[in-house]
């Protein structure tokens, strides 16, 4: 399968952020998605999620093949580690945990709960609930916040197996995850740009 | 959704009042109404029907912010949307979660708090049928009422101002069967009204809370 | 052959409802002082009711619009969720505060009006029950067209509640008439417009006439109101939208 995204635009609020999104990303590949600040990542990530939907543009790619992975974690604190990545398994149709706590170091912290964790380690747990969704696409805004170098390179060797699994990830960052392979796009030239402002005139947009 | 379920449950238990928190409210709320009306049984017998629905609403309506506002909290409302469960399958199910850790324990102990109230003989079974046919539906509306102001961030006050309204006609039904059971009355009109509103809300609702939740997502 | 939907643009709609609106205005200020004179000063004084009767060309087309207000904001609704048309949305929230209006006027002069007639300002009847069930469904709306920041978001949001709402208020009326049967008379305005009032019970054409102006003009200043404050809300939301913009430089 390939993930094929045209013109993509994006809103927040009522206001357009990004437009003349385009990329295609085959089996295999990684993008990174660069920006400043409040050009419309996340946004970006939630509307190639089908969380939210777009202003205008194509995307051509099964939205059951999508793991999400936010600023949030969807961790509950009174659930042990263990608990926590078996539920998320389940909601996947899964079971296989082992792999994805050896991959994010996270065996010795199986029985602890997760509200006991520092936030590198709660990081670490919710990058590992990517492992057991079986799916393909991955989508994440700002994984290594919180890491330290250690974790960063857990977290690129992960990436780096799922892709070699014929897998894709689409990653909003700001740091060098050393992955070299991965394609880069910078957000910041397709900023949407603003019908001019007349007072009088204006369209359903309001804008 | 099994898992959904049984996570739900097991974090009811875990942070605990799941169970108790709205079996105490109901307790002092009777407790309440006595000492507020006086202890004179004849009377406490007339008006126990109406005070224990009553005191069950409220109750349900004490947990009702709870059932999204953590989940969107720590993200995992997010990711339940991108996982491959339906959205009208995840309300309903917040919706049983919230019944079996609300309204079935309200169910339960009615009956004991009808003793308190001396509510007449044939009332027992009449009240605690009517709340078992009536508070599904009131975990449904207050599930939809919840998925409304998920994302307000004092959307509690909001939401009893929005839900209560929709509460009225299940109250009157099941007020009425309980009233009219603890009269020794014939109960069978109340009482299918009752089923069929709540076998209409369980129907129809969870698309209107699913639609509702998803539009707060974005 | 233009297309009704062109008036939703809000641009035009704000233009053709600036032409409309002094015709409004003044019909509805016709119909009113017309309607409300004619009854309160030269219509008889009802022989069991005495001048209290009078009251009936206030609270009838309160009452009216009370509802109708909720079903033209269930309409608006619908068409925002089909159509995604902006204007229709933000008439439904200007509908909103003026249909909670009428449902007080309607409450307040039903309270006045039952006094002298059933010894009492309050009773749990169907009638006044429904209506206040109503304007808990209103306060609800208001409300949370209010507490929702993003535009877009609350319209969504509150269409749903009012479909939602509108469904629960129809249940509750018909719970309500089973929980109480009432003292309050049937509705007797459209029989006697039917049918001249050959029984007590219905209201006579002597009433009927002036009582019709009157709904007439309380037609209109709805309208009226709706054309205006939708103006208000659309200059609003245009105002949001340039703040907005910006922000974001």
């Amino acid at each position: 399968m390939e993930m094929k995204v045209t013109d993509l635009a994006v809103a927040r609020g009522g206001v357009p952020l990004l437009a003349g999104v385009s990329f295609t990303l085959a089996p295999g590949r990684a993008l990174i998605l660069r920006g400043p600040n409040g050009s419309g990542k996340t946004t970006l990530l939630r509307a190639l999620a089908g969380l939210q939907p777009p202003l205008a543009g194509e995307m051509s790619f099964d939205r059951e093949a999508v793991a999400y992975g936010g600023h949030a974690d969807g961790l509950k604190a009174q659930m042990t580690v263990t608990e926590n990545l078996a539920f998320w398994a389940a909601v996947h149709g899964l079971r296989e945990i082992g792999p994805a706590l050896a991959a994010f170091d996270l065996e010795g912290l199986r029985d602890r709960l997760a509200g006991t964790l520092s936030a590198g380690q709660k990081r670490r747990l919710g990058l590992a609930r990517l492992m057991v969704t079986g799916r393909p696409l991955w989508l994440l805004d700002e994984p290594t916040v919180s890491l330290d170098t250690a974790s960063v390179a857990l977290f690129a060797e992960a990436v780096r197996g799922h892709l070699a699994r014929g897998g894709m990830a689409v990653i909003a960052t700001h740091i060098e995850l050393g992955l070299p392979e991965a394609e880069v796009l910078d957000v910041g030239p397709l900023k949407a740009a603003l019908p001019a402002a007349q007072l009088d005139d204006f369209d359903e947009a309001f804008l | 959704m099994i898992a959904l379920l049984t996570r739900d449950l097991k974090l009811a238990v875990r942070a605990g009042g799941g169970f108790g928190l709205g079996l105490a409210f109901f307790l002092i709320l009777v407790a309440l109404v006595a000492f507020g009306v006086g202890p004179e049984s004849a009377l406490l017998a007339r008006i126990a029907p109406g005070i224990l629905w009553v005191g069950a609403l409220l109750a349900c309506l004490l947990s009702l912010d709870r059932i999204f506002a953590l989940d969107r909290e720590d993200g995992s409302l997010d990711l339940l949307a991108t996982a491959p469960l339906p959205m009208e399958g995840i309300v309903t199910v917040k919706a049983l979660a919230h019944w079996i850790t609300t309204g079935l324990p309200l169910v339960v102990a009615a009956p004991l708090l009808g003793l308190m109230l001396s509510l007449p003989g044939p009332g027992y079974l009449w009240l605690f049928l009517s709340l078992l046919l009536g508070t599904p539906a009131l975990s449904v509306l207050g599930t939809f009422g919840a998925a409304l102001t998920v994302g307000l961030k004092r959307g509690g006050l909001l939401m009893s101002l929005i839900v209560l309204p929709l509460y009225v006609p299940t109250l009157i039904f099941g007020a009425e069967v309980a009233r009219r059971g603890a009269g020794g009355l014939s109960v069978e009109v109340p009482l299918l009204l009752l089923a069929g509103i709540t076998c209409a809300t369980l129907a129809l609702l969870p698309f209107a809370s699913a639609a509702v939740l998803r539009v707060n997502l974005r | 052959m233009k297309s009704i939907w062109e008036y939703a643009n809000p641009k035009k709609f704000i233009e053709t409802s600036q032409a409309l609106l002094p015709w409004v205005t003044g019909l509805t200020v016709v119909c009113m002082v017309v309607g409300l004179v004619w009854g309160f000063f030269f219509t008889p004084d009802d022989y069991r009711q005495g001048s209290t009767v009078k009251i009936i060309y206030l609270h009838v087309p309160a009452a009216l619009m009370a509802i109708n207000a909720w079903f033209m904001m269930l309409l608006a609704s619908l068409i925002w969720l089909i159509r995604r048309h902006h204007v229709s949305a933000l008439a439904a929230r200007a509908a909103a505060p003026i249909g909670a209006v009428m449902t007080i006027i309607a409450l307040a002069t039903g309270a006045i009006w039952g006094q002298p007639m059933w010894g009492t300002w309050w009773v749990w009847d169907p009638r006044l029950t429904s209506f206040l069930i109503l304007f808990l469904f209103y306060l609800g709306y208001i409300a949370l067209w209010a507490a929702v920041e993003d535009d877009d978001t609350a319209a969504d949001l509150t269409s749903i509640l009012c479909i939602v709402g509108s469904v629960f208020a129809v249940l509750s009326r018909y719970a309500v008439h089973f929980w109480n049967q009432g003292l309050h008379q049937g509705a007797s305005v459209m029989r006697a417009g039917a049918l001249a009032g050959d029984t007590e019970e219905r209201v006579s054409n002597v009433f009927a006439v002036p009582l019709f102006i009157s709904m007439a003009g309380f037609v209109l200043f709805f309208v009226a109101l709706v054309l205006l404050r939708t103006q208000t809300e659309i200059r609003a939301r245009r105002m949001r939208a340039l703040m907005a913009r910006e922000r974001r430089g």
